[in-house]
């Protein structure tokens, strides 16, 4: 078995309107793979399906090398599943939600509470075990989701927008321990908006829009084949940046005008600048930056904001 | 399922000895109410024996049916939308069933709590007139099925809990009044007595009330339970649908 997780063609619809457009995806055994992509894309139509709580409407899925629909509870039994809003139980202790989400595994008692006891420790919230939840900060609630999702030692862990709407220091702490679940062979599956979280965690990604994969590949891959290496940001004092465009003709291979700046898509930006000078432009302001996966997300999937 | 149901005992043992109290206190206070000072106006009693002794087994099962209301809405609600756990555990090995049917398992449990508290309060006062009382949990827990089951699967349907308001006054409010729990439902007019008829709860109090004053059903004892046990069936299976479509889409 090559794929933990495998689709092709993959469909779902929900009435008139299709959310997932036939995909095809491989998440290989551990491996950290990403779903980027605008909201609506389809992102977490798809982690749902893969999470066996939503059926396919059509094309091929298969999860650990068994059938969705029909193995549902086998599948479940080896995921971790951290949805996009948290669904702790508030009512109950910090440790209380763990050992109880373990006994829908079958988990015995004991062993539930000894491993509650470690994944406390692991996501940082040992001291807070005998707390209830309700007073506990986002970062602290999703780390303690996370924590939930490895009651189980699946094989697969899901990850819905795992760090949307924390703070810096909780979304770095949050990378961390997914790195370090990584290292220890755990495959992780996560979608998120953020170009800089699928920078640090996915060894692999698919852009998706409008239920469709728009590209895939490794993070490094999409930046070559859909950016260039560096980016000239170049803003002009003007009422519209727009003149612009015909002045900078040529001096990269891609050029994207915007409302306050324009964007050089070059493979070096030191000889464009010098280019731009040479042509005496004299840009307010110039910024050399290497290309994101940013770059390539909004190139794919376009600046026009869908909600 | 087990799991399920032993999830919401965790749950419960926050909050069990408030609860414990007020099933307590509710028997007792309405033993001092309706035997002392309702009981003294009617004073030919009812159907032979006292007024109190009359509406105690109707009281145990107007209880079973409002804690079985009580625990199926706004938990149910909340489960689905606003704490969203009935989503955590469906993520987990579990199937609609399990998650369905733990939660009702909690229910009758909560519904047998404070049916047994009643019982006891009013053995303790002496209105237990048979030995066949006992009988009157397993009504208990019968009319907390046909009536959680079906108001679960309503809360299933809602999303906002304005909803709720409307069924405690349309449906809960009459079916308490006129199910034979204060009055014989020979009192009410023709019209009124059919909900009576219609509704779970007068065929709860009806069996209730011949197990603990020793009185032989008959046949129509049968058809008592029959009848609440389809609601029970019905109430169950649509509930199953109704969850479903919300955890399976």
């Amino acid at each position: 078995m090559t794929s933990l997780i495998r689709a092709r063609g993959l469909v779902k619809r929900f009435g008139d309107f299709t959310a997932v457009d036939g995909i095809d995806v491989d998440v290989r055994r551990g491996e950290a793979f990403g779903f980027l992509g605008p909201n609506g894309a389809g992102k977490s139509s798809t982690m749902r399906m893969i999470g066996c709580v939503s059926p396919p409407t059509g094309g091929v899925l298969e999860i650990l090398g068994l059938d969705p629909v029909r193995d549902g509870p086998r599948i479940r039994a080896k995921l971790g599943v951290c949805p996009q809003l948290d669904n702790l139980d508030i009512e109950l202790t910090v440790r209380e939600n763990l050992t109880t989400y373990a006994r829908f595994f079958g988990i015995p008692r004991r062993t539930a509470r000894r491993r509650a006891d470690e994944l406390l420790e692991f996501v940082q919230l040992g001291e807070r075990a005998d707390s209830k939840v309700e007073p506990l900060s986002g970062g602290m609630k999703r780390r303690l989701t996370i924590a939930r999702a490895l009651v189980n030692e699946p094989e697969i862990v899901l990850l819905d927008e795992p760090t949307t709407g924390l703070d810096p220091q909780a979304r770095h702490l949050v990378w961390e321990r997914l790195f370090r679940l990584k290292q220890q062979g755990v495959t992780l599956v996560l979608t998120t908006h953020y170009m800089d979280e699928a920078e640090q965690l996915c060894d692999r990604l698919v852009v998706m829009d409008g239920g469709r994969i728009a590209a895939s590949g490794s993070p490094r891959e999409l930046i070559s084949e859909y950016s260039t290496r560096e980016v000239v940001e170049l803003r002009f004092n003007a009422e519209s940046q727009e003149p612009y465009a015909s002045k900078l003709e040529g001096v990269g291979e891609r050029l994207e005008v915007l409302p306050d700046r324009v964007l050089l898509y070059v493979a070096d930006g030191d000889a464009a600048v010098a280019e731009v000078n040479r042509r005496s432009l004299s840009p307010a302001s110039v910024l050399v930056r290497r290309s994101s996966l940013e770059d390539v997300f909004l190139h794919l999937t376009g600046r026009t904001l869908v909600d | 399922m087990l799991a399920v149901f032993e999830y919401h005992l965790v749950n419960y043992r926050r909050t069990w000895r408030g609860s414990a109290l007020s099933s307590l206190v509710l028997p007792l206070l309405t033993m001092l109410g309706f035997g002392v000072g309702v009981g003294s106006y009617v004073t030919g009693g009812v159907e032979g024996v006292s007024y109190l002794d009359w509406i105690v087994p109707g009281l145990i099962a107007s209880t079973a049916m409002q804690t079985a209301i009580g625990e199926s809405t706004w938990p149910v609600l909340s489960a689905f939308e606003w704490l969203k756990t009935y989503f955590a555990q469906a993520a987990a090995p579990l199937r609609v069933t399990d998650i369905l049917g733990g939660h009702l398992a909690f229910m009758l449990f909560r519904v047998l709590i404070s049916a047994a508290a009643f019982l006891a309060i009013a053995g303790a006062f002496g209105t237990l007139h048979s030995w066949w009382s006992p009988v009157a949990l397993v009504v208990a827990v019968l009319v907390g099925l046909s009536v959680a089951a079906p108001t679960a699967a309503y809360a299933a349907t809602i999303t906002s809990d304005s909803y709720l308001a409307i069924l405690l006054r349309f449906a809960v409010l009459p079916m308490s009044l006129f199910s034979g729990v204060f009055f014989p439902v020979e009192s009410l007019p023709v019209v009124l007595r059919w909900i009576a008829y219609a509704l779970p709860l007068w065929h709860g109090v009806d069996l209730s009330r011949d197990a603990i004053l020793g009185l032989n059903p008959g046949w129509l004892g049968l058809v008592h339970a029959a009848y609440l046990i389809a609601w029970c069936a019905a109430g169950c299976w649509l509930a199953h649908r109704r969850y479903r479509r919300r955890l399976v889409i």
